[in-house]
């Protein structure tokens, strides 16, 4: 069908660093790691401290991947 | 009394009424040629920029009644509340690449609500419908839940009877009517502001005052020393993944999430925000450890009532000027999410009931008029619901209502990634989903309330098989909307692979594959005509 307003090329949003998304996804999901209170971290038990941290893992993975995709995918 | 938090109260009405000024005056912002458009009073234009986005969908997802029900989980159930952490840090490389797909698709086509997407994806009226219905009723109560948050504060501050409720409610109805989306957008600015400023506040003065952190989790250890319930245990280990992972599933399933993400004006602005968002998960992690600073602080909630220990606790640590600013952030907090809702409600009753059964050659003005009129049912009918029903019932609601969405996800989200499913496919796993999910819902009871059925969302495995037999604790439970979203993906594959196989006819599918990545800049197709001749699917 014919589409002039289309541009020619085919998008798409696949790449391989789009797998990265899984690490922050699963890691939060392990309570093995979490599931304890030492050590203690500036008086957070562990299951409290850790759980925090895995945002920055969730913030730095997203941004890893929007950066390394940004321009060849969309 | 309330004259002995007079302070409080003056402070909280004086902010609470200037951002009413800015609600109404919202309507000027980036004026619109023409506010009598959908597109407009529902989507704020669909221009709305990174900061934009950032303050709106936070100030959408993260609401008043979370920021007071997920620290008086962890007063009241310790360890199993902090669930709320992961998951919100989960849940945006889950929605990565799929928001900027719907966004994409929904911009090409003009597209205001998840049904409007079903309806054209799978070519089942009948599938939207459902989408439609599922996402009201399921956004209904959680509008009710954010009167919740108000009714807190002012219980905190002993003002009595449900006028001021009322007169809150009326004024926010008024200015989302006038105003639209432009209205939570720019009130989010000063509710985010607040929150954040009083959180940091609380974080580094409350602990001094009771002897820092770890006094703090020591006060909880104790209170939860019988079950060591300031960390997991065997039987609730899985509950605690299963509702993380089943409520990430279905917080962008909710229409208000989707507005919110419909009204950014590219597919940039959303990436990067869900690298900025979890900002806010932060705050919430920080916020659910109020409920254990409120243990420490030996704060008795106002009996029957656990939703008040945040309040309470911020009238006992703070002066009372600063207690004032932090109820208004909570009572401002309720605004936005409730505006944000209630227009998504508006907006599926207007493209996905009015339009498409009532009038379907409604011109843009007129949907945008039965949307303002819509809106305006909804907070009524919200507002109603808590005076005369009684809030646990609310609750109760809202939990069913994380249930009932997440059957919307093969016709929605996974239908941003195949057009494979055929439409009695979707219509039988929704159908399949929703009746095991309220089955299993109905077993559960809520031994604290005494109520014997929709007591909870997490179902105990026992009741169905001996978990041990599968290396499972004795007691394990889990979340009930995992399960029945589960089995409607199976039904809807088993289905989709039959009606195939019998050559069933299927829906047109009248979007194409380029169409999920289109941006900004990129011509639109308009919004969907019902007698639009079909295109090819090609995915």
């Amino acid at each position: 069908m014919a589409q002039p307003d289309r541009p020619p090329t085919q998008r798409t949003d696949r790449s391989p660093w789009n797998w990265l998304l899984v690490i922050p996804i699963v890691v939060p999901l392990l309570v093995v790691l979490y599931n304890g209170k030492a050590p203690t971290l500036f008086g957070f038990p562990r299951f409290y401290w850790l759980q925090l941290a895995f945002i920055i893992l969730g913030v730095g993975t997203t941004t890893l991947v929007y950066q390394l995709t940004k321009k060849t995918g969309r | 009394m309330w004259r002995d938090h007079l302070t409080e109260i003056i402070i909280t009405t004086a902010l609470f009424l200037f951002v009413s000024g800015l609600g109404f005056f919202a309507a000027r912002w980036r004026r619109a040629d023409d506010l009598r458009h959908l597109d407009e009073w529902g989507l704020g234009g669909r221009k709305f920029g990174g900061w934009i986005t950032w303050f709106l969908v936070g100030g959408d997802l993260y609401t008043a009644y979370t920021f007071v029900a997920v620290p008086a989980l962890l007063f009241g159930a310790g360890a199993t509340g902090f669930f709320a952490v992961p998951y919100t840090v989960i849940i945006y490389p889950m929605v990565f690449l799929v928001l900027a797909r719907l966004w994409s698709v929904s911009h090409r086509h003009g597209f205001v609500t998840p049904a409007d997407f079903v309806r054209s994806r799978s070519g089942s009226s009948t599938m939207a419908l459902l989408v439609a219905i599922t996402g009201i009723v399921a956004t209904m109560p959680y509008i009710a839940l954010q009167l919740v948050g108000i009714e807190a504060v002012l219980k905190a501050m002993r003002i009595p009877g449900t006028w001021p409720l009322i007169v809150a409610f009326a004024v926010l109805a008024a200015f989302t009517y006038q105003s639209g989306l432009r209205a939570p957008a720019m009130i989010a600015f000063v509710k985010d502001i607040l929150i954040y400023l009083v959180i940091i506040v609380a974080i580094i003065y409350i602990p001094s005052k009771l002897g820092g952190w770890a006094s703090i989790f020591g006060a909880a250890d104790t209170k939860f020393k019988a079950t060591n319930g300031t960390i997991l245990n065997a039987s609730n280990q899985w509950q605690y993944i299963t509702l993380a992972f089943g409520s990430a599933l279905a917080l962008f399933l909710y229409p208000h999430s989707v507005t919110g993400v419909l009204a950014s004006k590219n597919r940039g602005v959303i990436k990067r925000n869900m690298s900025a968002l979890p900002a806010y998960s932060l705050l919430l992690g920080l916020i659910a450890l109020l409920g254990y600073m409120a243990i420490a602080a030996k704060v008795a909630p106002i009996p029957g009532d656990n939703n008040t220990v945040v309040p309470l606790l911020f009238d006992k640590m703070f002066p009372s000027w600063f207690a004032g600013v932090a109820f208004a952030a909570v009572a401002i907090g309720a605004l936005v999410p409730a505006a944000i809702m209630s227009i998504a409600a508006a907006n599926l009753f207007t493209r996905n009931i009015y339009k498409e059964y009532l009038k379907r050659d409604a011109t843009p003005a007129q949907e945008a008029g039965v949307s303002k009129v819509a809106s305006l049912i909804v907070k009524a009918g919200a507002v109603v619901v808590i005076i005369i029903i009684p809030v646990q019932f609310s609750i109760d609601l809202q939990l069913i209502g994380g249930v009932i969405i997440l059957q919307t996800l093969p016709a929605v989200a996974l239908g941003l990634y195949t057009g494979w499913f055929h439409r009695w496919g979707l219509v039988a796993g929704w159908f399949a989903g929703m009746g095991l999910g309220m089955w299993m819902l109905y077993q559960i009871p809520n031994p604290a309330t005494s109520h014997k059925h929709f007591g909870g969302s997490a179902f105990k495995l026992s009741t169905w098989f001996d978990p041990t037999s599968i290396g499972l604790n004795a007691n394990t439970t889990v979340y009930v909307g995992f399960v029945a979203v589960l089995v409607n993906v199976i039904v809807a594959v088993l289905i989709t692979m039959l009606c195939k196989a019998l050559k069933a006819p299927d829906g047109v599918d009248l979007t194409t594959r380029d169409d999920y990545f289109a941006d900004e800049g990129d011509p639109r197709i308009g919004p969907p005509t019902v007698d639009t001749p079909a295109e090819p699917a090609l995915l």
